[in-house]
């Protein structure tokens, strides 16, 4: 081996073959089909969805779910009631202000309720 | 090169092959089928496909769940009428070259449901098959025989010349018509190109 040869050559070399390896195949095969495998495009083949369904429609629509009026009465029943435990066992000794605090915290909830019932959410469709 | 030519020179250790037969040895050895059934068929399909009769010997275990992917369409069950369109559908969306193993008596002629009024006899009536195999339903053996069948069928196949199968020549189809539902019927109730109802000779 010459002295001046730069130690990293043959990592190149090497680098080189395995490219060579891995796209060898690759553009064989993309020279292969210019040669021989006519193009046939069509409706069918090139539709997006494979299920074999025609697709109907489009597939960008706005879907609304609405998650705020779950998060509305979940308040309203589930948070509520946990608050409205402690409030009732702790009724009779309580100050008048933080009976007023609770009032005003429980009206709000029913503001949301009375809100929600106007809106029809809670009516079964 | 002439045969005696060929077989001299293997005597002498030299092995020789035309481009054709080694195109036609790496296609019909990775032929990778549609992960797809319509019935029972398809029961047998998977055992085919696992360790007991092991399809993979044939370089066909790779079932593909995606028609884009796909060489083989093996139509294994009962083509309802609901169901032909999409059959159809997805044996336009497999590229090209691509073959149809009708497995079973239902997908060759309707089978055991032929006189059903929903029932399709036969997917030859749609998209060209390649290979038939009757029973109810085959036994995997059956199957894997069809599946060598269609290999003869491949390694016979000639690149050049007018014998070219279909995915050679650009202006054979390589989309088929998709049937819709009719009043009474598909329509149309065949693709002529591929089917037509038999001549009966009273």
């Amino acid at each position: 081996m010459p002295v001046n040869t730069d130690p990293y050559l043959f990592v190149f070399l090497l680098l080189l073959g395995a490219v060579a390896f891995a796209l060898g195949p690759l553009a064989l095969a993309w020279v292969w089909s210019r040669c021989f495998s006519p193009r046939k495009p069509g409706a069918d083949k090139n539709a997006i969805y494979e299920c074999g369904l025609k697709s109907k429609g489009d597939a960008w629509v706005q879907f609304k779910a609405e998650y705020y009026l779950y998060a509305i009465i979940f308040l309203i029943f589930d948070v509520e009631a946990i608050f409205l435990l402690p409030f009732a066992v702790a009724f009779t000794g309580l100050p008048v202000g933080a009976f007023v605090a609770m009032v005003i915290f429980v009206l709000l909830l029913v503001e949301g309720l009375v809100w929600a019932w106007q809106k029809g959410v809670l009516t079964w469709k | 090169m002439d045969e005696g030519l060929r077989n001299e020179l293997s005597r002498q250790g030299i092995f020789t092959t035309t481009l054709e037969d080694l195109y036609n040895w790496g296609r019909k050895n990775s032929i990778w089928p549609l992960g797809f059934g319509l019935a029972c068929c398809a029961i047998e399909m998977i055992a085919t496909s696992m360790a007991r009769w092991d399809l993979a010997r044939f370089g066909a275990e790779v079932f593909r769940p995606s028609p884009r992917q796909a060489d083989l369409m093996i139509v294994a069950g009962t083509v309802t009428k609901k169901m032909a369109p999409q059959v159809v559908r997805l044996y336009n969306q497999m590229p090209e070259p691509k073959y149809v193993i009708a497995m079973g008596a239902c997908a060759i002629s309707g089978g055991p449901f032929k006189q059903g009024y929903n029932v399709l006899k036969g997917i030859d009536r749609y998209i060209p098959v390649d290979v038939h195999i009757p029973g109810c339903p085959p036994r995997p053996e059956a199957l894997l025989h069809a599946f060598m069948t269609l290999q003869r069928k491949i390694d016979e196949q000639a690149l050049t010349g007018e014998a070219r199968p279909r995915h050679l020549k650009a202006d054979a189809p390589s989309e088929f018509p998709v049937p819709a539902f009719g009043e009474h019927d598909l329509e149309p109730a065949n693709n002529p190109a591929v089917w037509s109802p038999p001549v009966v000779n009273r």
